[in-house]
């Protein structure tokens, strides 16, 4: 492939987003907005019991409601193919998993008919106790065996990393140590709430099954819909061009959709349905609660010896999901000896899933919390301890990195956030009756490239190019960095490059996940441009021929050289807290990130993205909880009034910069990931920063107000 | 939500009369607490009664310098009446600090008082709670506690009241003019609203049918300086975990005269008449203060859960405090 | 139980019949096919449905379509008069959203806003209550924005876009 910088320069503008108008007026088009011709509202029924089975299914007086047209349940809902996926085994059996699983539904000519018949359903039990708390000293903790969705790498986490790994001898190493933290983390259950609730809007046109839903990636939701009904993929289409958010939670979450398709199928009439916000904590997934113990040692010259870090993870009985939380703690520092572990817990709860940077997200809480603590323990400032510890290469594959340039990051951070004038001294800072403190943490996430895609590039006549791809836009912006993309692929302006994607009816893409979009479908795209290039060179002269020119490129591989490097972003962020003295409230007064994220495409969209994910953390560090009731198994705080995400006035300074370097390895563009590094290790800067405030440090998320308020 | 009749009442007796009849009606205000009752199937009336328009949207003066505020005035109108802001701050801080713009602009004075508790499990028709249906059991109490009530609070409920207007009123002295089946009548809004004990399905002691037209302001001390302090998990747009309405008055370097109500402690503002017995005559310092404080919670009795309000609720009404002693110098 | 109603969406009168079950986020986006407000919660938490009701910003997912008979009603959709209204070019210009679903409330959310501080309405934030001359700073736009929430989390956007429209 040739090289972007031999290309006129779209990518690196900060273009305003292609759909901007079509959001900022509400006429984008997402799921649930799509008109249709008499359609019927589907509204599901809950297990109420955690544990146990269906036992009874009373459904005369929702039937009798005027309008009601079908009440489903396991009792009458269609028989599927047995799914990988339990989750989206629907209806398939009395048995119920986790408070809150659908056991049925009613379906009505409107909304508020459907509602009001699905509580008039009487459903009986046979329940069991539930059992859903996540304790390090439950008896029934395992390994994690299932494979990977993703990732390659063939092992037990759900990025394809093994479950453990061990370099060296720790337990000696710790020993030995001058120097040596032992410190233990938790994080709780976190739900993504994309503002977008997961809809699907169903309809069958002769044999064939439009999905309209909410989607991270139209080819997979195809891929798992049509297996799950035992259709050809074929025929079913998934369209999904705009997407209300989703963080990770439209990606494997599909059992609404199957839901809907189930009630179409039996109504004959096109199905809309959208959770419920409240729906949304038991049906969508969350990010599994952890409990994270972190053993470091250091010799005398403030470099670390061993380091270890053993996670144990909350998971569903249903499905052994098991998040990649210590695989940030393979990468991110140089130590002779080391280990690390995960462990599940197997409870009564609903499946967890994706969440923006799982893994990462909590696993750098705990590691850069640990990282300052050793520092600190050290006599060293934060900055400079995690420069001293630095690899020179991956620190357990051995292999180079593809680009890394932490180091600039942190260095160039302080200089920003004048961490120069800091004093290390806790409580040395105060403004009235806040109490001042600054903290540092570094970010990382993976930048893989996903396999199974695909793109066409055609030429109009008039010398006008539509590039398709499946991709999903999420807000990322994909929509506007892949036409930036392709004109420069193309070497033409943008403004002769139409892009259309969300649609199955396109070349197939992989999902929008693991900060892997760009990277998967720009290098398809730029394939596709410069085979189309040359095949307009080669057989018409570069002239656009009468009847057009259409070159599709497929790469089911991902990136070879990913064999060679180790490909991972990275950032350094610097926070500053004010707490105050009576009450304990925590305030982000300022949040700068400095981030290595190889060339960058859109910097308007990607600055965005950045600081979308920042705030995230912000919000993760301070706020954010899913409270699960141990007696009933649900969530008790559903919904947002209770579930705190920051909102505006929780927002300060919030700042995103980044390196100016391209990366040779990662794709043709450059460009390394950015939508999940930018939450990585906010909330230990801002833990660090609540400990350099008040000397109190807190080892469990989130930073409340009662965990300092004395 | 289950199906209702809606209808619009043009004069109080009538509006009174049907609520009287119908034995599942109730008064629709501004909705925003009612309306997302009724879709959680909380509350499922048979009929609505739209009041908006049959009480007074208006604020006007009393004779005696106080203020009358019709039941229909929007919560957002309140806020910003140079009056409120000039002569009660607390009101005007309390209502700006609750909710959101949105919602203000919708809420009536009238509903703000008679919005229920934002309990999970009161919201949550799969729980058992007494004070959707009483005999069921209270879940929180030994459930999820953080938001829970640290005094008044009884077996069978825990539960608080969201309102931080009613806070404030309970502070200034105000009064809820009510209409009923069969008489008009002034209920000190203090005595409004419950504590839970064995019947925490009733809220307040309005009898069926009573509708609140009003509320009346005695008129302000000259020398009272008075303000709202919200304390909450986020800055903006949430329910208090404790705040305080306090209005203060000193002469000489003692305290004359001190008012204070609690919100998010309790299942009804809660007026802490032992803290300003003690304050009354003290010198006005900070130990008068934490001693008036600690006098008030004394007779707190906290859940494992929310423990912590007993502190935060003494430190924050004695930061409180001190902003008005600053304030007055 | 169905009744029917008038309402002025945009500009444009609508008779329509309602349940009156059926509040005014629903009457807009399954009946007059008005998809401009969102529903993020329907449940009075989110703002992603804030409509302009005679003027004033409220929640449609709160407020039952019977009760507001009548009633003139602005969409993000109806801001537009022809070109785009300010706050709208602000928006794209700062990139003060990214998946775009609470942004229609955002923006009917932040021209109520606008109106409300033009008439001296006071905040939580506000320095000094009494005072009737509102000045519009980050914090008091935050805390006036605080009720439409957005997951995307493009606050430190959204606010810059606001000031640029309010300073102007």
């Amino acid at each position: 492939m040739s090289d972007v910088t031999a290309r006129p320069r779209a990518i690196g503008v900060p273009m305003d987003r292609i759909d901007g108008v079509q959001k900022v007026t509400g006429t984008a088009t997402y799921a649930y907005e799509w008109p249709l011709d008499q359609p019927v509202y589907l509204y599901p029924l809950q297990s109420t019991i955690a544990a146990g089975r269906v036992t009874g299914v009373d459904s005369a007086l929702a039937e009798a409601e005027p309008g009601v047209l079908a009440v489903l349940s396991h009792l009458n809902a269609p028989t599927l193919t047995r799914p990988e996926d339990p989750e989206l085994a629907v209806l398939q059996s009395d048995e119920v998993a986790w408070r809150g699983q659908f056991i049925g539904a009613v379906v009505a000519e409107s909304l508020e008919t459907a509602r009001r018949a699905a509580g008039l359903v009487r459903v009986d039990y046979e329940g069991r106790a539930p059992d859903v708390e996540l304790r390090a000293d439950r008896g029934d903790l395992y390994s994690p065996v299932h494979a990977a969705t993703f990732g390659s790498g063939g092992g037990e986490l759900q990025d394809g990393s093994p479950a453990d790994s061990v370099l060296g001898d720790v337990d000696t190493a710790l020993a030995a140590s001058p120097t040596m933290v032992d410190v233990t983390y938790s994080t709780p259950m976190y739900h993504n709430n994309p503002m977008e609730p997961h809809t699907a809007v169903v309809t069958w046109l002769d044999g064939e099954l439009i999905v309209r839903c909410s989607t991270q990636g139209a080819s997979m939701s195809q891929a798992l819909i049509s297996g799950v009904l035992g259709l050809e993929p074929g025929r079913v289409r998934v369209i999904s061009p705009h997407v209300g958010g989703a963080f990770g939670s439209k990606v494997y979450p599909h059992s609404y959709a199957v839901l809907a398709a189930m009630a179409a199928r039996m109504v004959r009439r096109p199905v809309k349905f959208s959770l419920t916000r409240q729906q949304m904590f038991a049906l969508v997934g969350y990010r599994p609660a952890s409990i994270q113990r972190i053993r470091l040692g250091a010799g005398r010259d403030g470099r670390l010896t061993a380091l270890c870090h053993e996670v144990i993870e909350q998971t569903a009985k249903a499905k052994g999901y098991a998040e990649q939380v210590a695989v940030c703690s393979r990468l991110m520092y140089a130590a002779p000896h080391r280990r690390t572990t995960h462990r599940l817990a197997p409870l009564d709860v609903p499946v967890p899933t994706i969440m923006r940077a799982p893994g990462e997200a909590q696993g750098m809480y705990a590691l850069e919390s640990a990282i300052d603590e050793m520092a600190i323990a050290c006599g060293l400032d934060p900055v400079e301890f995690r420069i001293r510890n630095e690899p020179e290469v991956h620190p357990e594959s051995g292999l180079p990195f593809s680009s890394r340039h932490l180091t600039a990051c942190l260095r160039e951070g302080a200089r920003r956030a004048g961490w120069d004038h800091r004093d290390p001294v806790p409580r040395s800072g105060r403004e009235g009756r806040w109490l001042v403190g600054t903290g540092v943490a570094a970010s990382t996430y993976p930048s893989p490239r996903f396999p199974g895609n695909a793109a066409t590039i055609r030429l109009a006549p008039d010398g006008h190019y539509t590039v398709r791809i499946a991709a999903a836009d999420l807000g990322t912006g994909t929509w506007t960095a892949l036409t930036q993309i392709a004109a420069d692929a193309l070497s033409v302006p943008v403004g002769q490059v139409e892009m259309r994607i969300g649609d199955t009816a396109l070349p197939a893409a992989s999902v929008a996940g693991f900060s892997a979009g760009i990277n998967s479908w720009g290098t398809a795209i730029w394939e596709a441009a410069d085979r189309l290039r040359a095949r307009l060179q080669a057989e018409h002269g570069g002239i656009a021929p009468p009847e057009g020119l259409e070159v599709t490129a497929e790469l089911p591989g991902g990136n070879p050289e990913a064999e060679r490097y180790a490909m991972h972003s990275f950032g350094a962020q610097f926070a500053e807290v004010r707490v105050d003295e009576d009450t304990g409230e925590v305030r982000v007064a300022r949040l700068l990130g400095m981030f290595d994220v190889g060339r960058v495409i859109n910097p308007k969209t990607a600055r965005s993205q950045l600081i979308g994910g920042m705030t995230q953390g912000i919000s993760m560090a301070l706020y954010e909880h899913s409270v699960l009731d141990p007696r009933f198994g649900h969530v008790v705080n559903q919904d947002f009034a209770q579930y705190h995400i920051a909102s505006a006035a929780d927002v300060h300074a919030v700042e995103a910069h980044w390196v100016d370097e391209s990366d040779p390895y990662t794709n043709p563009m450059g460009a390394k990931g950015l939508g999940e590094v930018g939450i990585t290790g906010t909330a230990a800067a801002i833990a660090n920063a609540v400990h350099h405030a008040t000397g109190v440090r807190i080892r469990e998320l989130p930073i409340t107000l009662d965990k300092l308020v004395s | 939500m289950r199906p209702f009749r809606y209808e619009r009442a043009d004069e109080v007796p009538a509006a009174v009369a049907t609520l009287v009849k119908e034995p599942e009606a109730a008064y629709l205000a501004g909705g925003t607490n009612l309306v997302d009752l009724m879709r959680l199937e909380v509350t499922t009336p048979e009929v609505l009664i739209d009041v908006r328009r049959l009480t007074s949207d208006r604020i006007e003066e009393l004779p005696d310098g106080g203020l009358r505020i019709g039941a229909a005035v929007p919560n957002s109108d309140l806020a910003a009446d140079p009056r409120v802001r000039r002569r009660y701050p607390v009101l005007s801080q309390a209502l700006l600090s609750g909710a959101s713009g949105q919602l203000r602009n919708l809420a009536t004075t009238g509903g703000n008082l008679l919005q229920r508790t934002r309990c999970p499990y009161f919201q949550n028709v799969t729980t058992p709670c007494n004070k959707r249906i009483p005999g069921s059991g209270c879940s929180a109490v030994n459930g999820y506690q953080r938001d829970m009530a640290i005094l008044g609070a009884s077996p069978a409920c825990v539960a608080t009241h969201p309102s931080d207007m009613a806070v404030a009123l309970a502070a200034l002295d105000a009064v809820v003019t009510v209409a009923g089946p069969v008489a008009e009548r002034r209920i000190p809004l203090a005595q409004l609203h419950r504590l839970p004990e064995d019947a925490p399905d009733r809220d307040t002691v309005l009898e069926r049918g009573e509708l609140i037209t009003g509320v009346e302001l005695p008129p302000p001390h000259a020398a009272t300086r008075s303000r709202y302090r919200k304390v909450r998990d986020r800055a903006s747009y949430a329910f208090a975990l404790v705040s305080v309405a306090a209005a203060l008055e000193v002469t000489d370097g003692t305290v004359r005269d001190a008012r204070i109500a609690l919100g998010g402690v309790a299942h009804k503002p809660w007026r802490a008449i032992t803290a300003e017995a003690v304050l009354r005559g003290a010198p006005a310092t900070r130990e008068s203060f934490v001693d008036a404080a600690a006098a008030e919670l004394a007779a707190a009795r906290p859940l494992p859960g929310n423990a912590f309000k007993v502190p935060l609720a003494r430190n924050t009404m004695v930061s409180t405090l001190l902003e008005l002693l600053e304030q007055a110098r | 139980m169905d009744l029917e109603i008038e309402l002025r969406v945009d500009g444009t009168e609508h008779r329509l019949t309602v349940d009156t079950r059926t509040t005014l986020l629903d009457a807009l986006r399954e009946q007059l096919g008005n998809t401009s407000p969102k529903k993020g919660c329907d449940h009075g938490q989110c703002g992603a449905c804030t409509l302009l009701l005679d003027g004033r910003r409220i929640l449609g997912c709160l407020a039952l379509a019977v009760a507001h008979q009548g009633a003139d009603i602005v969409t993000a959709a109806g801001l537009t008069d022809g070109e785009l209204h300010p706050l709208q070019r602000s928006f794209i210009a700062h990139d003060a959203f990214q998946c775009g679903y609470c942004t229609p409330g955002q923006i009917v959310s932040a021209a109520g806003m606008l109106q409300e501080a033009g008439n001296g309405w006071p905040s939580a934030v506000s320095k000094d209550p009494g005072a009737t001359d509102v000045v519009l700073d980050d914090e008091e736009i935050a805390e006036r924005m605080s009720g439409n929430l957005c997951r995307c989390a493009a606050y430190a956007n959204i606010v810059p876009a606001i000031a640029e429209v309010a300073h102007r």
